[in-house]
């Protein structure tokens, strides 16, 4: 990301070298593209700063035009209401338990799994390896029917488990990121390691696990923002109310508030406790989502 | 030595074992929820069934009523494919430009790349009833935006003609930033060698974007265009939650399509037919899209 050499366009000291004429342009070139940054900044950025003025609005400030973006005076009720009328700490803490098991089942399955296709020895291991790759590419419409009738099977329908347990058995694009950090580590650590008599486990869990750590960071981040915000299973798996996620919570929160005026403040202040933790873990973990994703691009 | 050896093969099939161990989960993964699912689905795409009595073998009819009798099916295609025809190309078109100026060296870029990937993390739930608030054709910005030049707004999501458009506007909008981050990782695997040499050859910026950025990136556009299609023909949490696939089943698209038949009227039959087209579809425009590749996708 900070590599110098990216950069294609002249360094100061080029610039100041060049002729008033072409030195003006420049700069005209400058604030054009500030210009055009700052416009898609704030066309990116504004919904979510409506969202939170309008969650923290009487019905009456709503309606206003023009708009207080900060209004005046604040209207906290509307989390109050939230929290009332709907059971929002359940949703919330289902969401977070879901998150933190499939986290821990993703970062163990899909670890081990990366460190012996990047270092162990095995028969099949290439061709494991390509199958897992290939699976890749089937769509999720195609599985999702089966995986419903082996739950519905197994007596797990309005559970939390069908959204749980499928992520102890790790997942093809993170076993994937996860051996290419394995595969970056020295393997004079890992000779050391054995010439000392270490077991794979240990070699596994003292030398690969710590110094993949970022990898395995960025598959623990990816992974907390696919359950948390994921709609599409708890929407198929879950009936109950006091079992439901936030994302399918907040579905049925319009339904119950209504999508007139008068609770519209109560919505958005519903969708900022499901867009908070998001924000939150993406401003603390920014370089992991891009660490994860632009692999994608590079590799796949 | 024989003793020797003897524990040199053992060491062998111990570091065999172990590997197996490591990969046991991932590898069951792959066949109770990637093999076991598409194989069933195939079966059941040929049956009748309500999951309470056994399915019936009813040959090609489920296709045959998708294709002739079934009044929604086409519709939902072709919604899905103007959808996903649109997002991908002006994602790809504005993620290729905006990459393009943050690659620069100008002041502020990490901030903007920051601020753009923020609709990414956002969960697509509370992304979509705030954009709901949004369209309102009443008390919504667009429409009190409008009002202040004198044009009387659309109802957005109720009117037949723009809720479709809306709907893949706010995709565009959620998903610029992911596109962008993507560009970006491919634009810094560039080489300034190559800058450097246009210029010396009197290149001017259009000229080097056009020669060297376009067909440098070219794998990176060739990624994000495969996935893209993937990823938008499967689209399901926008329309959902924003028209619910209306008015008039004018944003009804291929994945809702699937969901009400499995799980609100229980017709896994023709719901698991459904998803094996959608299969076939992705399949053959990613073949396409390989077969064209040759044309325009430069490895260095």
């Amino acid at each position: 990301m900070n590599n110098p050499l990216v950069s294609n366009i002249p360094s100061m000291k080029q610039t100041r070298a060049l002729p008033r004429g072409a030195r003006f342009k420049k700069n005209i070139g400058k604030v054009l593209t500030h210009a055009l940054l700052i416009f898609v900044a704030v066309m990116m950025i504004f919904p979510l700063v409506w969202m939170l003025s309008v969650s923290l609005k009487t019905p009456g400030q709503q309606i206003q035009w023009p708009p207080q973006i900060i209004p005046k005076p604040f209207f906290p009720q509307n989390f109050v209401l939230l929290f009332t009328i709907s059971p929002m700490a359940t949703y919330l803490f289902n969401s977070a338990k879901i998150a933190i098991l499939s986290v821990l089942g993703m970062c163990v399955s899909s670890s081990l799994a990366a460190f012996a296709f990047a270092r162990m020895r095995f028969r099949g291991k290439n061709l494991i390896f390509g199958i897992l790759l290939g699976t890749m590419m089937i769509p999720y419409a195609t599985t999702v029917i089966p995986t419903f009738v082996i739950f519905r099977w197994l007596g797990w329908i309005n559970t939390h488990a069908p959204l749980i347990v499928p992520n102890f058995f790790g997942s093809a694009y993170f076993v994937f990121l996860l051996r290419q950090a394995y595969m970056g580590i020295p393997q004079d650590f890992m000779d050391a390691a054995e010439i000392d008599g270490a077991g794979f486990f240990y070699i596994y869990s003292r030398i690969f696990v710590p110094l993949g750590m970022p990898m395995l960071t960025t598959v623990a981040v990816l992974q907390f923002l696919g359950s948390w915000n994921d709609l599409f299973g708890p929407l198929i798996y879950l009936n109950d109310q006091l079992k439901m996620t936030v994302q399918i919570g907040l579905t049925y929160l319009r339904g119950r508030a209504g999508t007139g005026v008068e609770h519209v403040g109560i919505v958005m202040a519903g969708s900022l406790m499901g867009i908070l933790p998001m924000l939150l873990l993406y401003s603390f973990g920014q370089k992991y989502f891009v660490k994860g994703l632009s692999r994608a691009g590079l590799k796949g | 030595m024989p003793s020797k050896k003897a524990s040199l093969t053992g060491m062998r099939r111990r570091e065999e074992l172990t590997a197996w161990l490591f990969i046991t989960p991932i590898v069951l993964g792959i066949l109770i929820f990637q093999f076991y699912p598409t194989l069933f689905s195939f079966y059941i795409s040929f049956t009748q069934w309500n999951l309470l009595t056994p399915p019936k073998w009813i040959g090609f009819s489920n296709f045959v009523e998708l294709f002739t009798t079934d009044r929604f099916f086409f519709n939902t295609m072709s919604n899905t494919a103007t959808y996903a025809v649109w997002t991908v190309i002006a994602g790809l078109a504005l993620g290729l430009i905006f990459a393009a100026l943050l690659n620069q060296e100008i002041r502020g870029k990490y901030v903007y790349r920051a601020i753009y990937f923020v609709p990414v993390v956002a969960p697509t739930v509370a992304v979509a009833l705030l954009w709901q608030i949004l369209y309102d054709p009443n008390f919504g910005v667009f429409n009190a935006l409008l009002r202040m030049v004198g044009i009387k707004g659309p109802n957005w999501l109720g009117n037949t003609t723009w809720a479709l458009r809306s709907v893949i506007f706010e995709a565009i909008w959620a998903g610029l930033g992911f596109t962008i981050l993507i560009f970006l990782a491919g634009l810094q695997g560039i080489s300034s060698e190559y800058y450097e040499a246009a210029e010396i050859d009197g290149a001017n910026a259009v000229q080097k974007f056009l020669y060297i950025t376009m067909p440098l990136l070219s794998p990176t556009t060739f990624f994000l265009l495969v996935t893209g299609v993937i990823g938008s023909f499967q689209v399901f949490d926008i329309p959902y939650v924003m028209t619910g696939g209306g008015p008039a089943n004018a944003t009804q698209m291929v994945m809702m399509y699937l969901y009400n038949n499995a799980f609100t009227i229980q017709k896994m039959g023709l719901a698991a037919a459904v998803a094996f087209i959608v299969f076939a579809v992705i399949i053959i425009l990613t073949v396409i899209n390989f077969r064209l590749s040759k044309r325009w996708v430069f490895y260095e």
